[in-house]
């Protein structure tokens, strides 16, 4: 993400400095050097709270609380095998159920939904299109008590598929305009070229049109992934002791009396390390689906 | 990278990742479905002596087979969110939960509870005639224990016993709030980085408002007087209120008005305050050589009084069942279990007698080596929760339970509200005076809906 950043940076200076040669050498390189520190800087800035997790996550409780903070201590295991002591496996176990199913459903409701509302305009297209956003005003909290008041009268209270179901529904809408807008991209006339070839719909999406925007899905996918495995309001209310998901586990080592800062460091490293790793896998595929729709 | 070169590696990607996090669901179904035999689902709140606890439960379980225990641990604002919408609901989520004698007679008189007095009385190794007085009566309603204690605390003043030499100067053992201002003042030593007293100054109900309440009720000021009238801006209310935030602001810590317990502890721990008025389990951080730098130089003195006799104040953490429990005799089996007197050994063998969960049971300060590990501490820990009484800490009467809150379910949100306003003039933003006008309105509100239904 940094070397594109500062490449893109570069480009957009040396366009911008059309002087006579040798200055614009000169400032060109000056220039690119400026923008070089100052990407390094923001990325330093952007990058140092995980870094900082990740080294308090080798500290000792004690270290973790010293001041001025401590950079240099000996590196300790400890945090982690706390953790894994908690009975970190099930909530990790249930945080990916959870992550997996409900963008599996997002995808199945939202390729076809993205289609019809952009290569297939169907009747009443806008209407659908803010209706799906205005799902996504309401703050959740007002929306709670009713929601586990439902979740208890059909038995859902604890269970992973409340949440399969919420956070499907809570990543639709944002997949739907996503996906949306990378289907608005594909050229009418493969889709044309394809049809004169006699290819029906469903051969016409699979073979023709989803290829063109896979990018695009695997972006959108990824997304719904992190959002989902990051969510911690619905989780914290309508899971207690079975169906608990990865963030809720978080929070159990924040305690108003004594220490936790390197626990919760040791814990949040290993609660993010899927998803780092996820998102490490596709981050090629992430970035030019990114710059391939209108979410740039 | 051309798109048609691309896009036949790469649709393979998603299916990939798809398929290494269904391997992880393997073990989702077991976390996600299991539970046969009889589960006990426990909610509680995740301090130190709690998760000391829950690492002792496996005793439990092999001592009533048959029975599993599940734990849900959250902080304590989450744990009380949670638990108060699982039990206000009859959820029956929680076969036991954790809440405080803030919520206990409210709950109680709201038939969410069981009323365990039955279960009580007919255990008579348990003898619940040991709780400490105060704390049983706190978590009663009607003449029944609807909760029971784990641990308990009341507030007192750690203060640095070398600090107090070198500058001359004496703690006396029942300090008035001038006396350690002066003490403040004194010992306030910035080139040194030592503040001269430590203060909660983060906003919440049970974090600044506690201590501050305490200081208003020995100022002679009260939240409502019997007709429910808010007093917040009567004299007493206002000369504690700027009493508390001149000396915070004048010789406390550097950033107060978002330090709480935990902020304070550290910075007490590593020697950055002369004193510090707080909760009495802040003396276990104190004296553990893990966590601190002072271990052995402190005192401990009742909490400072102005015009009444004491003015600690009074807070546990009990064990309750709500109504709708199923498995009613498992779950007290277990809460008798965590609230005994041989817990307290187990702790105490297992873990090193500093880890004891404090101030429930008079027996606990009659172990001999509870009394040698917390020796410092013990005594004024004990005397501190006994006298932690309305009669004691406050100079007239009030319509409302609690010392340092005020016992209405509307006091949650109030309090954290007051608290805003109190914490922006500690950090300066406002007066004491605005933030007391604005809060007698939020005040007054509440005030009207009592005076209202009575």
């Amino acid at each position: 993400m940094t070397a594109s950043t500062a490449s893109t940076a570069s480009a957009a200076s040396t366009a911008l400095t059309e002087d006579p040669p040798r200055a614009r050498g000169r400032r060109g390189r000056a220039g690119r050097a400026a923008l070089t520190t100052l990407t390094w800087v923001v990325a330093v800035l952007f990058v140092f709270p995980l870094v900082w997790m990740v080294l308090t996550s080798f500290k000792q409780e004690a270290d973790a609380y010293t001041d001025p903070p401590r950079l240099f201590f000996t590196p300790t295991l400890d945090q982690f095998a706390r953790v894994l002591d908690r009975g970190f496996l099930p909530y990790l176990g249930n945080s990916a159920f959870v992550t997996v199913l409900s963008t599996l459903f997002v995808l199945l409701l939202g390729v076809p939904a993205a289609y019809a509302l952009s290569l297939a305009p169907v009747r009443g297209t806008s209407n659908a299109l803010g209706f799906f956003l205005s799902t996504k005003m309401l703050p959740i909290v007002a929306a709670i008590i009713p929601l586990y008041v439902i979740a208890q009268n059909v038995q859902l209270l604890d269970n992973v598929w409340a949440l399969v179901v919420l956070y499907t529904a809570m990543n639709l809408p944002l997949a739907i305009w996503m996906m949306r807008s990378f289907f608005l991209e594909v050229p009418k006339e493969v889709i044309e070229a394809g049809q004169m070839d006699g290819a029906r719909l469903p051969t016409l999406l699979l073979r023709v049109v989803l290829p063109v925007v896979a990018p695009g899905i695997a972006a959108t996918a990824l997304i719904c992934v992190i959002f989902s495995w990051t969510e911690f309001f619905y989780a914290v209310n309508l899971t207690s002791a079975r169906a608990g998901s990865v963030p809720v586990f978080l929070v159990g080592f924040i305690t108003s009396e004594g220490l936790y800062w390197a626990q919760l460091s040791a814990a949040a490293l290993l609660a993010s390390l899927p998803v780092v790793i996820v998102g490490w896998i596709a981050q090629n595929y992430l970035v030019r689906g990114l710059s391939m729709g209108a979410v740039k | 990278m051309p798109d048609s070169a691309g896009s036949g590696q790469w649709s393979r990607l998603p299916l990939l990742v798809l398929v290494a996090l269904l391997t992880l669901t393997g073990c989702a179904g077991a976390g996600a479905l299991g539970a046969g035999g009889q589960t006990l689902v426990i909610a509680i709140v995740a301090n130190p002596q709690m998760n000391d606890a829950i690492e002792l439960s496996d005793q439990f379980e092999r001592d009533n087979p048959g029975v599993r225990l599940k734990f849900v641990r959250l902080p304590e604002n989450q744990a009380r969110a949670k638990i108060t919408a699982s039990t206000a609901t009859g959820g029956g989520e929680f076969d036991v939960v954790m809440i405080s004698n803030y919520e206990t007679p409210q709950w109680a008189a709201n038939g969410w509870l069981e009323n365990l007095q039955s279960y009580v009385d007919s255990s008579p190794d348990y003898d619940a005639a040991d709780f400490i007085p105060s704390i049983r009566d706190s978590l009663s309603y009607q003449g029944s224990m609807y909760a029971v204690p784990f641990y308990g605390e009341s507030s007192f003043l750690a203060y640095r016993k070398d600090l107090f030499e070198q500058a001359g100067l004496t703690m006396p053992a029942r300090p008035t709030w001038q006396q350690i201002a002066e003490f403040a003042a004194r010992l306030d030593d910035e080139d040194a980085g030592v503040a001269g007293i430590c203060l909660r100054g983060k906003p919440g109900w049970g974090e600044s408002l506690a201590p501050l309440t305490t200081v208003v009720n020995t100022f002679g000021g009260q939240w409502f007087d019997q007709d429910w009238n808010a007093r917040l801006t009567s004299p007493e209310f206002r000369a504690a209120a700027e009493f508390y935030v001149n000396l915070v602001r004048e010789h406390g810590e550097v950033g107060a008005s978002s330090a709480g317990f935990s902020e304070c502890g550290t910075r007490y721990a590593q020697g950055q305050a002369a004193m510090w008025y707080d909760a009495t389990v802040m003396a276990g951080t104190n004296e553990d050589p893990a966590s601190s730098k002072v271990v052995g130089k402190s005192g401990y003195v009742a909490a400072p009084v102005q015009q009444t006799r004491s003015s600690g104040w009074l807070y546990t953490w009990a064990l309750a069942m709500p109504k709708v429990t199923e498995h009613k005799q498992a779950a007290w089996n277990f809460m008798r279990w965590m609230t005994s007197k041989q817990f307290v050994q187990t702790v105490g063998s297992t873990f090193g007698w500093n880890r004891v969960p404090p101030g429930c049971r008079m027996s606990t300060y009659a172990i001999q080596e509870y009394q040698r590990a917390a020796q410092a501490y013990a005594q004024p820990t004990l005397d501190g929760i006994s006298e932690a009484d309305q009669r004691n800490a406050m100079v007239r009467p009030v319509p409302y339970p609690g010392i340092q809150f005020v016992g209405i379910p509307e006091f949650q949100d109030l309090g954290t509200r007051v608290s805003q306003q109190l914490s922006a003039a500690i950090a300066g933003q406002i007066s004491v005076a605005d933030a007391l006008n604005q809060a007698q309105q939020y005040a007054h509100t509440v005030g009207e809906s009592y005076r209202e239904t009575r």
